[in-house]
């Protein structure tokens, strides 16, 4: 990867991002409410959420909530800058789970009930997702021989080839990290309300809005994780990153409606169930081959 | 070659330190004479890393002839053979005794009627050109690996010297039931640093016997200082462990000076990494009597047991010695463990207490407790990385340890400090500590930073411990990292989060009842683990990779120039954005508004109206699994799977090696 | 100026009522009359809600809940009163715990009247209400430039 479009792509994220996820966003919305036989929201109401969110009265219940949330977004927008930057993924998730650590500060920060219960919550989907994300790195390891984000993009074969398995524990793990049922824990998306909002409770207007932006520059992030399992040095793979992100997508869609939420323990012996399951099996059989 | 005074100086000045403590019984007197004990300590652990590095950083050996320093050394072994048979005696464990004598017996046997003969090693045609090189009469080796640990030993060892100055003085205001014996702890505190100097610059297998015995006794004494019951009980679990792992270390070292005629270390290493069938069942047993010290399962139960000593003890035996001697004589034997049985069997049992600890971990509350298991959790990954014996888990594990030492030194000097003001150690009870407590809230955020948050360096050890285990083909390794790493984040995490949450009664603060020799020593620990994150690149290229081709001959390319200039570029943004946020934050206007509580808050976010219109205190607690992840449901299935692979594999090497 | 009509998200709140306006309410985000249409959300959280929709009259004992709910929502921020209880107290009005309307305790802006209010009647109140949402910003925003750049106030 020349300088040039490094310099390109993580300018194109910073800018594209937030455009991308939440026109992904919306899409999500249309979609849910086709799938439950409803007209559903214009495709572009997340921005017209997140405007009106940014020109309302700005009201706090604790000073340094805002001070941890800067924190996510910057993270979370340095996790995408880097992966697209083409540099080592570990780091990459390295940094994305520090700034997650930070938004459960946000979370905690409060000391309110419904706030700190969410971000208990979140505490435990980090404990369900890293296993599996950390996997993700020893799969691409193993099948290009690098933690390099550049050099997997470009190697001659796409990495799904030798990691099937490492594939589904992070697409199920996806769930997770994007929040949606039924493993929607700790910010309890749409109109099921049974912590409030959780994590989210005490954010309103601008806080608020912070968060769904940073939330949107996660999901390009997670969703072109998604994409380096297929991508190769062929431009015509770059088609069938495309296709299999929207499948991907439009897979969790599909999960997000058609599942009720489930408790968190049972949530941890799924994910680890699977990670080791598929992840574990596809790393044995990797290690032996190659 | 020159000598270097400095080296004794550092075994037996600490020594003396230790007789001064004793005799000088006005507390006045004895402040004073500690403070400058551990400044000269930490001082001389500097001129000696100076020194070394004015004499052109090549490895040193000295003191061939040391008859007298061979005497003397006999003459402690049976004295403290004596000190532990009078205790077991006295306290009724008759059998803990039996643990002593027999390897002081077989020491002193061997020194007596067979030591003479080593000279027959140099005789013998059938050494390799390699082991030809060693010298095998030295009975001091220095290289940089040893100036590590003086270093550590020195400046961790020497502020908690400092701390415990002011701490035990709170302490016994405190606690009025204990008797006053400060003189006592500080003599013990001072001796352990002296043999822990002893036991890290030795070369012959005797001395570092003999270091070896003098720090479990010392460790034992330390547990056992407030003769309580409970103290009493655990400090004789403790010495019966370290003990036991003496008599393998005393077997294999006997074992090997026989068989061979020598008692150097680096010959012994040497002689693993060719396959000798003598030495691989010496290095078994001495790996197997390091895997005590470094309190790996089965054998943690001693450490977490050692929490009811005062807190300086504990800081001393969780970062700067003990239980980093085991770690440090892994580090030496993992040349030789690589690839064989021997380096399988240590990497597993590493493992696997990496990943039961820290489950164990999310379900205590206590804080010092969460601090012992996650010890001897992140020690465990320490011994997987000395186990794998790969140069990059060798690199991966010494920053392990140099970042583990500062940081839990640090972590255990503030809950000690935090305990004295805030009456209670409990993770629950420190809610919003960083505005009741300020300055200890803050040094704990940083403490617990260090521990495993981005970019701090114990994350770019995992890292690397990860990707040197993909590379020796080690699935459950792999699989122990992954998962290991994903349950420490959790109990760190959750603590990091009460600190930063607003109290539950009152913002006001607490009196800061901390002494300033605490603060002192609290604070350089501070700047000294920012120092590293920031400095960690540099610490790598022009120290730990050369130490890492001292042991291997060859360097370890561990972080590639891209990543290192990332690495500090992340390090400055990560150390940038919450300060900027901060600067950004105070600069907004808002809008208070009471928390959400349904409509029933009664104003101040901290309490609700209840359903008979009372006025109810909200109190918030962390979830912590105790049925699930409990020490009482896993401590006892995991001590018999761990203690039934180490029989079986020892069985395995020993028959295999026999044969 | 900001569009902020096509978002306006609800915090429902119900007040001493008998259940039929609110089961309305819900009603009105079913696919039949899908809701969401116009951007319209139930939020449970009044942080993050734009308009109260409130059900049911106001006792002595949801009075203090239904202030500090109203108090919490940031500006600018608009009250629906659904159902007859809520405008006037209803069929309850005379009961002995019964204060009145939503009115007496907060400033209601739109009234929806109906026993039980119709789905089509609340969505076309708080369409009604949505306009009025735009127009408090924007009195806002005239107000803040009236006052000139220096005067730092987020109030709606």
């Amino acid at each position: 990867m020349t300088n040039m479009t490094q310099i390109l792509l993580v300018v194109g994220y910073i800018l594209l991002a937030p455009l991308i996820g939440g026109l992904l966003d919306g899409f999500d919305r249309k979609i849910s409410a086709r799938m439950q036989r409803r007209v559903g929201p214009p495709l572009l109401q997340p921005f017209y959420d997140v405007i009106k969110l940014f020109s309302k009265q700005v009201i706090i219940v604790s000073r340094s909530q805002i001070f941890f949330l800067l924190s996510y977004f910057v993270l979370i927008v340095l996790t995408g800058a880097m992966f697209f930057a083409g540099t080592d993924i570990l780091l990459c998730f390295f940094v994305m789970s520090t700034g997650a650590t930070f938004l459960y500060f946000a979370g905690m920060v409060t000391s309110t009930p419904y706030s700190t219960m969410g971000a208990n919550r979140e505490l435990i989907q980090m404990l369900a997702y890293e296993p599996a994300v950390l996997l993700t790195c020893v799969g691409f390891y193993l099948a290009e021989g690098t933690f390099n984000v550049g050099e997997i993009a470009t190697s001659k074969y796409s990495a799904i080839m030798y990691l099937p398995g490492f594939f589904i524990a992070f697409v199920f793990i996806l769930t997770i990290k994007m929040r949606k049922s039924p493993f929607d824990l700790s910010t309890s998306h749409h109109m099921h309300q049974e912590l409030v909002k959780g994590l989210t409770t005490e954010m309103g207007a601008r806080n608020l809005a912070i968060f769904q932006v940073t939330e949107w520059y996660e999901n390009v992030f997670l969703l072109g994780v998604v994409g380096l399992y297929i991508i190769n040095k062929s431009y015509y793979s770059l088609i069938a990153v495309a296709a299999v992100i929207l499948v991907t997508y439009f897979l969790e869609i599909l999960i997000d409606n058609t599942s009720a939420r489930v408790k968190a323990d049972t949530m941890i012996k799924l994910s680890w169930g699977v990670t080791i399951f598929t992840a574990g099996i596809n790393l044995i059989i990797l290690m032996i081959i190659k | 070659m020159m000598e270097m005074p400095v080296v004794p100086f550092l075994i037996i000045f600490p020594v003396v330190m230790a007789c001064l403590m004793y005799v000088a019984r006005a507390e006045n007197v004895r402040r004073v004479l500690a403070f400058c004990g551990a400044i000269v300590i930490m001082g001389a652990s500097i001129v000696l890393a100076v020194q070394w590095f004015m004499n052109g950083k090549e490895v040193m050996t000295l003191y061939h002839e040391t008859e007298v320093a061979d005497h003397c050394i006999l003459v402690a072994e049976i004295l403290l053979m004596c000190v532990v048979t009078f205790l077991s005696f006295k306290y009724r464990k008759y059998w803990i005794s039996l643990l002593s004598i027999f390897p002081t017996c077989a020491m002193v046997w061997y020194e007596l009627a067979e030591s003479g003969k080593n000279q027959q090693f140099l005789l013998r045609s059938n050494i390799s050109a390699s082991v030809a090189a060693i010298d095998p009469a030295c009975h001091i080796y220095i290289d940089r690996l040893t100036i590590l640990m003086c270093l550590i030993i020195g400046i961790i060892g020497g502020l908690i010297a400092i701390y415990a100055i002011g701490y035990m003085q709170g302490y016994h205001n405190h606690h009025k039931d204990v008797e006053n014996r400060s003189h006592y702890f500080m003599m013990i505190l001072f001796l352990f640093l002296g043999a822990m100097y002893g036991f890290v610059l030795s070369e012959s297998l005797l001395w570092i016997d003999f270091f070896w015995e003098l720090t479990s006794v010392c460790s034992f004494l330390l547990i056992g200082y407030t003769r309580e019951k409970e103290a009493v009980h655990n400090s004789f679990r403790a010495l019966w462990m370290n003990l036991f792992g003496g008599c393998a270390l005393a077997v294999g070292i006997i074992y090997f000076a026989i068989s061979e005629r020598t008692v150097s270390l680096h010959v012994l290493v040497k002689m693993g990494e060719e396959g000798n069938n003598i030495a691989t069942i010496a290095i078994a047993l001495i790996a197997f009597a390091a895997l005590t010290k470094a309190a790996q399962l089965p054998f943690s139960t001693w450490l977490i047991g050692a929490m009811v000593a005062p807190t300086p003890s504990s800081a001393l035996l969780h970062s700067a010695t003990m239980v980093k001697a085991g770690i440090y004589v892994l580090f030496r034997l993992s040349p030789a463990m690589h690839g064989t049985t021997t380096g399988t069997m240590i990497a597993f049992v590493g493992g696997f207490t990496f990943l039961i600890t820290s489950l164990m971990a999310i379900a205590q509350s206590d804080g010092k407790k969460v601090l012992a298991f996650s010890t001897i959790s992140n020690l465990g990954l320490m011994v997987a990385c000395a186990g794998v014996g790969h140069p990059e888990t060798i690199w991966a594990g010494v920053f392990l340890m140099i970042f583990h030492a500062i940081s839990k030194s640090l972590l255990f000097q503030d809950v000690g400090a935090t305990e004295n003001s805030l009456h209670s150690r409990d993770v629950e009870d420190m809610h919003g500590l960083i505005y009741i407590l300020p300055r200890l809230g803050m040094f704990m955020f940083i403490g617990i930073a260090g521990m495993f948050l981005a970019p701090f360096g114990m994350l770019i050890s995992k890292w690397s411990a990860l990707r040197a285990s993909v590379d020796e083909r080690n699935i459950i390794l792999v699989l122990f990292i992954v998962f290991g790493s994903a349950t420490t984040s959790l109990y760190w995490t959750k603590w990091m989060g009460k600190l930063v949450s607003h109290t539950h009664l009152t913002e006001a603060k607490m009196n800061d009842v901390t002494k300033p020799t605490e603060m002192i020593s609290l604070s350089v620990h501070a700047v000294m683990m920012v120092l590293l994150c920031m400095l960690f690149p540099l610490l790598s290229t022009i120290y730990v990779s050369p130490l890492i081709k001292d042991m291997f001959g060859e360097a370890a390319g561990v972080l590639p120039d891209n990543i290192l200039i990332m690495l500090v570029a992340i390090i400055l943004l990560v150390f940038a954005v919450p300060i900027i946020s901060f600067v950004y934050s105070r600069k907004m206007t808002f809008n208070r508004k009471g928390a959400y509580m349904n409509g029933v808050n009664t104003g101040d976010d901290r309490s609700f109206v209840d359903s008979f219109g009372e006025r109810k205190t909200l109190w918030l607690s962390n979830h912590y699994y105790k049925d699930l992840v409990g020490s009482r449901k896993l401590m006892k299935p995991s001590q018999i799977f761990t203690l039934s692979v180490l029989i079986v594999m020892l069985v395995i090497i020993i028959g295999g090696a026999i044969v | 100026m900001a569009n902020i009509k096509r978002s306006p998200w609800l915090l429902h709140y119900d007040g001493s009522s008998c259940n039929g306006c609110d089961i309305e309410v819900l009603a009105c985000l079913t696919p039949v009359y899908d809701a969401e249409r116009f951007g319209i959300m139930n939020t449970g959280d009044p942080m993050q809600a734009d308009i109260l929709l409130i059900t049911g009259g106001i006792n002595a004992q949801n009075q203090p809940t239904v202030k500090q709910l109203y108090e919490q929502m940031p500006r600018p921020k608009v009250v629906v009163a659904v159902g007859v209880c809520a405008c006037t107290g209803g069929v309850f009005k005379e009961c002995y715990n019964i204060l009145g309307g939503a009115d007496t305790t907060i400033p209601v802006d739109i009234y929806v009247p109906g026993c039980a209010a119709r789905p089509q009647a609340i969505i076309d109140g708080i369409v009604k209400a949505v306009d009025l949402f735009q127009k408090r910003l924007e009195e806002h925003y005239a107000k803040k430039r009236g006052q000139g750049r220096n005067e730092v106030s987020a109030n709606g």
